[in-house]
């Protein structure tokens, strides 16, 4: 385990600010960087993965219950963040994941080094801007009503459908606050950094793309031109899944990392 | 006792003609340009007559709705500040932490002072929700930027000594030296708007003229966050010119033909609210506690009739609205006294922002309304005594 987290509270300082972060099962490091529903819907698949290795899954600040410091309001603060968090645990030979926003940030973490990183899993990723400027790549989610979002999110909207009026006050807050974040990283420009693109041929370890193929956000099409401006990176979709393919399907999930750790 | 004459200049032609939305969504190509210009030539004869009738002048502006024309304040400003002579213009609000310069907006505000020779009145707001999707800024930290962008263009209206430089959190400048600058010495009167007691306490530590709407009488305790601050701030406490509140008035000599009025004017609540769910409370408006707990389905009651039960005000019913003071309707005595003894309530309210049109009245209707109003009520108001401040106040220091 790591030295320097407080595993009773499950929560570490990242120069001055605090964040949730758990950690689950030994062997080779992933740093698993959730999508921008949070973490508590990923555990399954944090549970698969830890079967054969050792993961650590930070909640981002402003999500959950971790700290919003002030002044960060982009993803590539969010990615200086994690370069020192890496520096901090000094983890080596990483293995990245990120999901849908998590994937993101992991984007803008290895264009700027992967002196750290082993290789990289992102599953339908955004952060980039792929159509022309009057064609919306991303679905604008904000201008959804909760069911309408479920139907396009999802391969099977249940999979993401919550009761919040019996859910705990903790759970409802950690909603709110995850499309606050969201709000706050993603709004304008919706969902990516028009700079990112251009900075994709730094990464230089081996890259998978996971492609939930019922996403309706964001479709295929997008995944695989991301997919194409990272030199080498394989493209893999997964079926019965949607936006969140380590939520709907996390042991397919988990397999398919396991096998590309193994393989690469 | 001030009473300034307001309306959201509607597109009403389209009002039942929508797919569930009047705003954000609802398609342009039902705005018939020519009836648009009919309805704007109008609402401004209608403020012109305020001038001449004695009554002071409120504008604001709302984006990409039916239920408000007025879509850049400063146009409105423009036209009443060269037109009228005697009225105030107070601009609320102006929605600055929507704007992405406000290098213009201080410019825009110091010019509107100068033509209309030192009679602006300066309203600051944050904006309802749905302003969001159109304006497109980022719902986190609007207020930040709102503060930021307050404390810019004071600054820029109270610089006379050559250029500023100016390298905010959100705004950047260095070369700052508006012309021309602004009438009113320090600065044109600042006022805002609110509905919590929150920001009411930060108001009142500025001594700005707080305005609230639709909080009928759950009204005082808004007041009382405000005058806790302001006394201790300033030593004293506050007078009723502080205070204002927006109130849809219908006079007429007889109480049915004020009731035809007041339902007419009322249109106005029964629309405001019809928008697009998903426009209706953006990521970050909000606290996420109070999102937490509107997700949990507790929605705070926003509005109180007299006898302290709640109210809808977008679907209440005439009387309803009447017991909780957001509509004064009836003859000029009855109308009179609703209102006094609505300012008794609040302990004091020195600016009645009064929505005198509303939806579907008349241009006839709206003349006879104002006229009226402004012939035995008005004068009646304006040597009303208001309830002592320091009296008002004692309850608060507390």
């Amino acid at each position: 385990m790591l030295q320097r987290t407080d595993a009773a509270s499950g929560s570490l300082a990242v120069e001055g600010t605090r964040i949730d972060l758990i950690e689950r099962g030994e062997g080779r490091p992933i740093l698993f960087l959730h999508a921008e529903n949070g973490l508590e819907p990923a555990i399954a698949a944090i549970d698969e993965l830890a079967k054969s290795a050792h993961v650590i899954a930070p909640t981002h600040p402003g999500f959950g219950r971790s700290d919003m410091p002030n002044g960060m309001r982009t993803v590539d603060d969010l990615s200086y963040f994690y370069l020192d968090l890496l520096d901090q645990l000094d983890l080596r030979d990483v293995t990245m994941i990120g999901v849908a926003f998590g994937a993101w940030i992991a984007a803008e973490i290895a264009v700027k080094t992967t002196a750290r990183l082993a290789r990289l899993a992102l599953a339908n990723a955004v952060g980039i801007k792929v159509g022309d400027r009057e064609t919306r790549d991303i679905v604008d989610v904000f201008a959804l009503t909760e069911p309408e979002y479920l139907e396009i999110a999802y391969c099977d909207p249940n999979a993401g459908r919550r009761d919040y009026r019996s859910l705990p006050e903790a759970h409802v807050l950690a909603a709110a606050r995850a499309r606050e974040a969201t709000a706050r990283f993603a709004w304008s420009p919706y969902f990516h950094n028009p700079r990112l693109k251009s900075r994709l041929h730094r990464i230089r370890v081996p890259t998978l793309f996971l492609w939930g193929a019922h996403d309706r956000m964001v479709g295929e099409a997008y995944g695989r031109a991301y997919c194409a401006m990272i030199p080498g990176a394989r493209f893999e979709t997964m079926e019965r899944a949607g936006h969140f393919p380590h939520q709907e399907q996390p042991g397919m999930f988990a397999d398919k990392v396991s096998r590309f750790m193994e393989e690469n | 006792m001030r009473v300034y004459q307001f309306s959201e200049q509607a597109y009403y032609p389209t009002w039942n003609d929508h797919s569930g939305s009047l705003r954000v969504i609802l398609p342009n190509r039902k705005c018939d340009p020519r009836v648009a210009a009919d309805l704007f030539h109008r609402y401004y004869d209608e403020y012109q007559a305020c001038d001449d009738i004695g009554l002071d002048i409120m504008l604001n502006e709302h984006h990409q709705s039916a239920t408000c024309m007025s879509s850049a304040v400063v146009v409105g400003l423009s036209v009443l500040a060269r037109a009228t002579h005697k009225a105030r213009l107070l601009v609320l609000g102006y929605p600055i932490g929507h704007r992405p310069d406000p290098l213009r907006v201080a410019e825009e505000l110091a010019t509107i002072d100068v033509i209309s020779r030192g009679r602006l009145d300066m309203g600051f707001i944050k904006g309802i929700p749905y302003e969001i999707a159109a304006s497109n800024r980022n719902p986190v930290e609007l207020m930040e930027r709102f503060w930021e962008a307050h404390d810019f263009i004071l600054k820029a209206m109270t610089t006379h000594d050559g250029t500023f430089n100016w390298e905010g959190e959100y705004f950047h400048y260095r070369q700052v030296n508006i012309w021309p600058r602004p009438w009113q010495q320090p600065h044109p009167p600042m006022w805002s708007t609110t509905g919590s007691t929150a920001q009411a306490r930060m108001l009142g530590e500025r001594g700005y003229v707080m305005a609230t709407l639709g909080t009928g009488y759950g009204t005082r305790k808004i007041y009382d966050a405000y005058r806790k601050t302001y006394l201790a701030k300033f030593g004293r406490a506050p007078t009723a010119d502080r205070f204002a509140y927006l109130g849809l008035v219908a006079v007429a000599k007889d109480k049915e033909e004020a009731r035809r009025r007041g339902h007419l004017i009322a249109g106005y609540l029964r629309t405001s609210s019809i928008v697009h769910l998903p426009f209706r409370n953006p990521p970050g408006y909000l606290p996420a506690e109070d999102n937490a707990r509107l997700m949990r389905g507790e929605t705070p009651p926003r509005s109180f009739t007299k006898d302290g039960r709640t109210i809808n005000m977008h679907a209440a019913a005439m009387e309803d609205l009447i017991d909780a003071g957001i509509l004064f309707c009836g003859t000029p005595d009855e109308v009179y006294g609703q209102i006094v003894a609505f300012c008794e309530h609040c302990g004091g309210m020195g600016n009645l922002l009064m929505m005198g049109h509303g939806g579907e009245l008349t241009h006839a209707q709206t003349i006879d309304n104002l006229t009226l109003f402004a012939a035995e009520v008005l004068p009646r108001l304006k040597t009303y005594r208001q309830p002592d401040a320091e009296a008002a106040a004692a309850g608060v220091a507390a």
